[in-house]
C-alpha cells in the first residue's frame, strides 16, 4: 500500500514530465512552422527544374545519357531518410518498416542512411551501409542534398546500381506523414505532363538551346536528382516536427489523465486513513465508558 | 503593340531571390555574357558562375550567381541557380578562403579529386571576389 507521501512524489514527477512534454510540443510547433516555410520556399525551383527538364527531353529526343539508361533492376540502392531524433511517434519506424519490406524483395540492396535513426537501425541489424549522413540540423542546405546524391549518381552512371530509390516520409498534412518510395534513377523525364500542359496553351514555341538541348540536359540531370532529394529532406524535416508535435500533444494529455487518476487514488487512501483514525477514536471512547 | 517589360525570377533551391519586372538583364552565359531585352526569343541555356545585372528603370541590381540555367519565354525570364548573392552580402574572407582551397585542389593532381567540381568552385570564388572589388560601372 503506497503511503500518501509516495503519491505526492509520484504526482510531482508526473507534473514535471507533463511540463517537458508541453515544452517539447511548443518547440516542435515552432520548428514545424519554419520547416513548412522552407518547403514552400523551395517549391518554385523544383517546379521550374521539372518543367525545363520536360521541355529539354522533348527537344533532345532519344538521348543516351548514363542517368537515363534503363536497366534490369538487379542491384538496387535505397536512400533512406529519417530523423536524427526520436520521440516523434511512428515517424521513423514507419519509414524503416517500409525499407525492410523493400529490402526483402531486393536482398542485396545497397543502403544509404540519412539521419541518426536510420543509421542506428541498420547498424543494429548489421545491415551494411554504402554511406551514412547524420546531424542534419534544422537548417537544411542544398549542398547537403548534393553530398548525399554524389555517390549514388556516380555508381549508377558506372553501372553498379541499376536503380536508385529514396524512401522518406512524405508530408501530406500536419496529421499525416506517408512513408513513400520514389524512384530517382533512372530519371523518368517528365515529358508527358509538360506535354499536357502545353496542349492547353497551344503549340510550343521553338526554343533556342545553347549550346544544344543535349548539353543542357546533361548539365541539368544531376541537379534535378539533387532537387528531388533536397525536397525529400525538407518534407521529412517538416513531417518529423509535426509528428513530434502530435506525439507530444498525446503525451501531455496522457500525463494529465495519469495525474487525475493518481490524485483520485491518493484521496481514497487519505480518506481511508481518516476513517480508520475516526474508528480508533470512537472505539477508544467506547472502551472508556 | 509590343510590351516593353519582362518579368524576371531568380530562383535558388532554397528560395526565390528576386521576382520583379526588369527592362534589361545581363547574365553570364556558358558561351559568353548574354544581354536580354524584352521580347526575346524563347531560349534555354546554361549559365556559368559570375556576376549578373538586372536593370529596372534607372536602378541596377547586381547579383553573383553560382552557375545554373536560364529560361526565357514570353517575356518571362527564369534563372535557376545554385546560389545568388548580392555583392554587398559576400564575405570577402570566406570567398578568398574558398578560392585558395579550390586552387590547392586543382594543383594537387590527386585522382580522387573531382576536377570539374573544383574548377567550378574556383570560378565561383573568383566571381564572388571580383564582384565586390570591381567598381560599379554604369
Amino acid at each position: 500500500m503506497p503511503s500518501l507521501r509516495d503519491f505526492r512524489t509520484r504526482i510531482k514527477s508526473l507534473q514535471s514530465t507533463q511540463k517537458i512534454c508541453k515544452a517539447m510540443k511548443a518547440v516542435a510547433t515552432a520548428r514545424m512552422a519554419k520547416a513548412q516555410v522552407a518547403v514552400t520556399a523551395a517549391r518554385p525551383y523544383a517546379r521550374q527544374i521539372h518543367e525545363v527538364l520536360g521541355r529539354l527531353s522533348q527537344a533532345a529526343g532519344d538521348v543516351k545519357h548514363p542517368l537515363l539508361a534503363v536497366r534490369e533492376p538487379k542491384k538496387v540502392c535505397y536512400i533512406v531518410i529519417t530523423a536524427d531524433r526520436g520521440l516523434c511517434g511512428g515517424f521513423n519506424s514507419n519509414v524503416l518498416r517500409t525499407v525492410l519490406r523493400e529490402v526483402a524483395a531486393h536482398p542485396d540492396a545497397a543502403l544509404v542512411a540519412v539521419g541518426r535513426k536510420a543509421r542506428n537501425f541498420f547498424r543494429f541489424r548489421r545491415m551494411p551501409m554504402e554511406a551514412e549522413f547524420t546531424g542534419l540540423g534544422e537548417d537544411i542546405k542544398f549542398a547537403f542534398a548534393r553530398q548525399i546524391t554524389k555517390v549514388p549518381i556516380e555508381k549508377y552512371a558506372a553501372g553498379e546500381y541499376d536503380a536508385v530509390y529514396v524512401v522518406y516520409s512524405k508530408f501530406v498534412n500536419i496529421l499525416v506523414q506517408q512513408p513513400t518510395v520514389v524512384k530517382i534513377l533512372p530519371v523518368d523525364p517528365p515529358s508527358e505532363q509538360a506535354g499536357q500542359e502545353e496542349k492547353k496553351k497551344g503549340p510550343e514555341p521553338l526554343y533556342i538551346f545553347e549550346p544544344s538541348a543535349e548539353a543542357v540536359l546533361y548539365n541539368l540531370l544531376p541537379k534535378y536528382i539533387e532537387t528531388v532529394i533536397f525536397h525529400a529532406l525538407l518534407e521529412s524535416k517538416a513531417g518529423e516536427h509535426s509528428a513530434r508535435m502530435t506525439a507530444m500533444e498525446g503525451a501531455t494529455k496522457n500525463t494529465e489523465d495519469m495525474i487525475g487518476r493518481t490524485t483520485l487514488r491518493m484521496n481514497r487512501v487519505r480518506q481511508e486513513g481518516i476513517t480508520k483514525e475516526l474508528l480508533d477514536i470512537v472505539g477508544g471512547a467506547a472502551a472508556l465508558e | 503593340m509590343s510590351e516593353r517589360r519582362q518579368r524576371i525570377q531568380v530562383v535558388t533551391p532554397e528560395r526565390v531571390v528576386y521576382d520583379a519586372d526588369a527592362s534589361f538583364v545581363v547574365v553570364p552565359g556558358a558561351e559568353g555574357d548574354l544581354g536580354i531585352l524584352p521580347n526575346h526569343a524563347p531560349l534555354i541555356t546554361m549559365l556559368k558562375s559570375g556576376p549578373m545585372r538586372i536593370r529596372r528603370g534607372d536602378r541596377e541590381l547586381r547579383y553573383v550567381i553560382a552557375g545554373g540555367i536560364i529560361k526565357v519565354k514570353d517575356n518571362r525570364i527564369i534563372i535557376l541557380t545554385g546560389a545568388a548573392e548580392e555583392p554587398s552580402g559576400i564575405d570577402q574572407e570566406r570567398a578568398r578562403a574558398a578560392r585558395e582551397r579550390a586552387e590547392r585542389r586543382l594543383t594537387a593532381q590527386r585522382p580522387d579529386i573531382d576536377f570539374e567540381r573544383a574548377r567550378a568552385a574556383l570560378m565561383c570564388a573568383v566571381a564572388r571576389l571580383r564582384a565586390d572589388t570591381s567598381p560599379h560601372r554604369r
